[in-house]
């Protein structure tokens, strides 16, 4: 799990254009909307394309990204649910 | 006008008042998307449009063709006449421009040189160009480009140069044709609805795009009557505000809009309450109809005006939607009718506005207009009946 | 009667504020880097400014520079800011980015960021976010800088409810780039401004050419 924590966070940091952000500046049960990373709706979308792209994993209803993406802990736990870790 | 509801404003009124809609399959544009997704597409393929047009000019793309088709429609319909001496201007707008022709060949161009015209006719000034050449006689060409409000600032900035003495008369308006671009673009920022929209509806889901290219011929009062032409409808009142908050969504409180129907309510001298109907933008994503809905009420307070959102008729076309909607507006006013959102049936919880789902018989003096584009740009037309 | 009060101008690497070059890096730096370096000269820290396209990205920093050392954003209302940009290439550069995303079938990602950029004017929209502008605004596509089409609209836009102006040019395309911001106030707002010149359009074009690049 941490394995994969440490994956997403570089990955997250690459897809987002998070230039002055450094993997250890993330925690992994932060939220990374709102507070936290601070992310916004568009930064939502790109992180269904980043499923898409790095896990295989298609999310129809952009809707669902609210509780997927509270933290990055959140986001490992989805992608280890649906197998695809 | 030439739209999904008709290739002239005649067709158009039409299907307005019938209740038709031109929203359906897609059968023109190549893309992944033809079976998932609905479009307003304007029923020509783009043979019929260019044995329309009368050019076999292989550069020319749908984009072109729809917007000289339009433009030249506009200048009949007034009756002015280029060469009689008054400065005349061409003001469009587009978003799409020729893509819809250069992504067909994009791989192709790095290989070989034979589809090299349409690099020509790419950019966003050429279909503004090729409309004041189809028209003829015209003093001077801009092309403003601010994505879905970019019609109404065209309006506005006839408006302008006729009242500064820049010009005498305006072409102005903006077109959009349907492209793999716009389609894959829109469906990333996940605001399609793969039915058909539901604008100010509970259970909205997003957008239909549509394609169109809509203009109008505006002039001073001194050159009218010199020429002794007819007014259709008034301009009395504009204005264009940003919504500082994201590229490409909508502030929840509608901060805009808002200050867009201020200031043009404030310009034209009419207090809310003597606007007889809006013409919403009411796209049918949850953002904007939210948004809209919001600004509508803090400008309106209880008594909310007639409205609707035509675009479930059209579909949402762009840079080409506020004009289209300008016309509609004075469609509108000449008839008295109130044309009908179409496909509503629960208002939005926390807002509970509801708009005319029926075609309404009644009398229609004052009309506002609203497009708000990506990059916050916010602008409002306010119509009045001549 | 309205002034320019400032102006900055990027090109060639350089970016320089009311005629005198303030900052330069390698000529050999690409695009990319010579932004990131500009922004960091700056100092301001507005984490957004990654996430921009490389237009958006000219079109911000080359306001920062007009912005810098004048009292333009104090003095006036910011609900009476009107922001007129302008260019040749609308956002090419960046359409060409999301049409090689949407070419290939067997690597079909298209990214939601990338497509937001395709739009010439959302330029206009970094900038008032930035600062909370809610004035006018509008974007021209032109074959170069039109300065009689710059000094008329802002004349227009100043007998309204327009008090101050932040207008230009900002053209990305391929290897070729340019900005060139200046501020428009009235006699009224103009503090500690450092230029003081009449607008009108022989003067923008003067401004615009004066520069003295190094080569």
């Amino acid at each position: 799990m941490d394995a994969l924590i440490e994956k997403l966070k570089t990955q997250i940091i690459e897809q987002l254009n998070l230039a002055e952000v450094k993997p250890e500046d993330i925690q992994p049960d932060a939220p990374l909307f709102g507070e936290g990373l601070g992310l916004d709706s568009i930064d939502a979308l790109e992180l269904i394309v980043l499923l898409e792209k790095h896990y295989g994993i298609k999310i129809e209803d952009p809707k669902d990204g609210k509780t997927i993406f509270q933290s990055i802990r959140t986001m490992a736990e989805y992608i280890k649910a649906q197998g695809k870790a | 006008m030439i739209s999904a509801i008709g290739n002239n404003v005649h067709e158009a009124f039409q299907s307005l008042s019938n209740s038709q809609t031109g929203i359906g399959k897609i059968n023109h544009l190549t893309t992944r998307y033809k079976d998932e997704f609905l479009a307003g597409e304007i029923k020509l393929s783009n043979k019929d449009l260019a044995d329309l047009v009368k050019d076999n000019n292989p550069d020319l793309n749908r984009n072109s063709y729809i917007a000289m088709l339009a433009a030249k429609e506009a200048v009949i319909h007034s009756g002015i006449d280029t060469k009689d001496g008054m400065r005349t201007g061409v003001i469009s707008s587009t978003t799409v421009a020729g893509m819809g022709k250069t992504e067909l060949y994009y791989k192709e161009l790095f290989e070989k040189d034979d589809h090299l015209g349409v690099l020509d006719t790419h950019d966003c000034g050429d279909s503004t160009e090729r409309i004041a050449d189809y028209i003829g006689n015209v003093d001077y060409v801009t092309t403003i480009s601010t994505a879905c409000s970019s019609a109404a600032n065209a309006v506005m900035l006839g408006c302008r140069m006729i009242k500064h003495g820049l010009l005498d008369r305006a072409v102005v308006g903006g077109v959009d044709a349907l492209s793999k671009f716009t389609f894959n673009g829109f469906n990333t920022l996940m605001i399609l609805d793969r039915e058909w929209c539901k604008p100010f509806d509970e259970n909205r889901k997003g957008l239909n795009l549509g394609e169109a290219a809509g203009f109008l011929v505006i002039e001073g009062e001194n050159a009218l009557n010199k020429r002794g032409g007819k007014a259709l409808a008034e301009v009395i009142g504009y204005a264009n505000a940003n919504d500082a908050y994201h590229q490409t969504a909508s502030s929840p409180e509608g901060y805009g809009a808002t200050l867009a129907i201020q200031q043009a309510l404030q310009m034209s001298g009419l207090t809310p309450s003597q606007i007889d109907y809006i013409n919403m933008h009411g796209t049918g994503t949850p953002n904007n109809d939210q948004s809209e809905g919001m600004a509508t009420k803090a400008v309106f307070g209880n008594q909310v005006p007639k409205f609707s959102s035509t675009k479930a008729f059209t579909g949402h076309t762009l840079a080409a939607a506020a004009s289209i909607e300008a016309i509609i507006s004075v469609l509108s006013l000449q008839n008295n009718m109130i044309f009908p959102n179409l496909n509503f049936t629960t208002p939005i919880a926390e807002l509970n506005l509801i708009p005319e789902t029926k075609l309404l018989l009644t009398p229609v003096n004052t009309i506002l207009s609203n497009s708000f584009g990506f990059g916050g740009n916010c602008s409002s037309l306010i119509f009045k009946k001549a | 009667m309205s002034y320019i009060t400032s102006y900055a101008h990027i090109k060639n690497n350089q970016v320089s504020v009311n005629g005198t070059i303030v900052f330069a890096s390698d000529k050999t730096a690409s695009l990319s880097e010579f932004l990131s370096a500009a922004y960091k000269f700056l100092g301001i820290s507005y984490p957004k400014f990654h996430k921009m396209d490389a237009q958006c990205k000219l079109g911000f920093l080359c306001t920062e520079f007009a912005l810098k050392d004048s009292d333009f954003l104090i003095s006036n209302d910011l609900s009476k800011i009107g922001i007129i940009l302008s260019n040749s290439a609308s956002s090419l550069e960046t359409d060409r980015q999301h049409q090689l995303s949407i070419s290939d079938k067997s690597n079909y990602f298209p990214s939601p960021a990338v497509f937001v950029y395709t739009l010439p004017n959302i330029v206009i929209g970094e900038i008032a976010i930035r600062h909370k502008i809610t004035g006018e605004n509008a974007f021209f596509v032109s074959e170069k800088l039109d300065a009689e089409l710059l000094d008329n609209y802002t004349r227009i836009l100043m007998n309204a409810a327009t008090e101050a102006v932040i207008e230009g040019w900002t053209e990305v395309d391929r290897s070729h780039y340019e900005a060139f911001i200046f501020l428009v106030e009235t006699q009224e707002n103009r503090n500690k401004s450092s230029i003081f010149k009449p607008l009108k359009q022989s003067n923008i074009l003067e401004l615009y050419n004066q520069t003295t690049w190094t080569h």
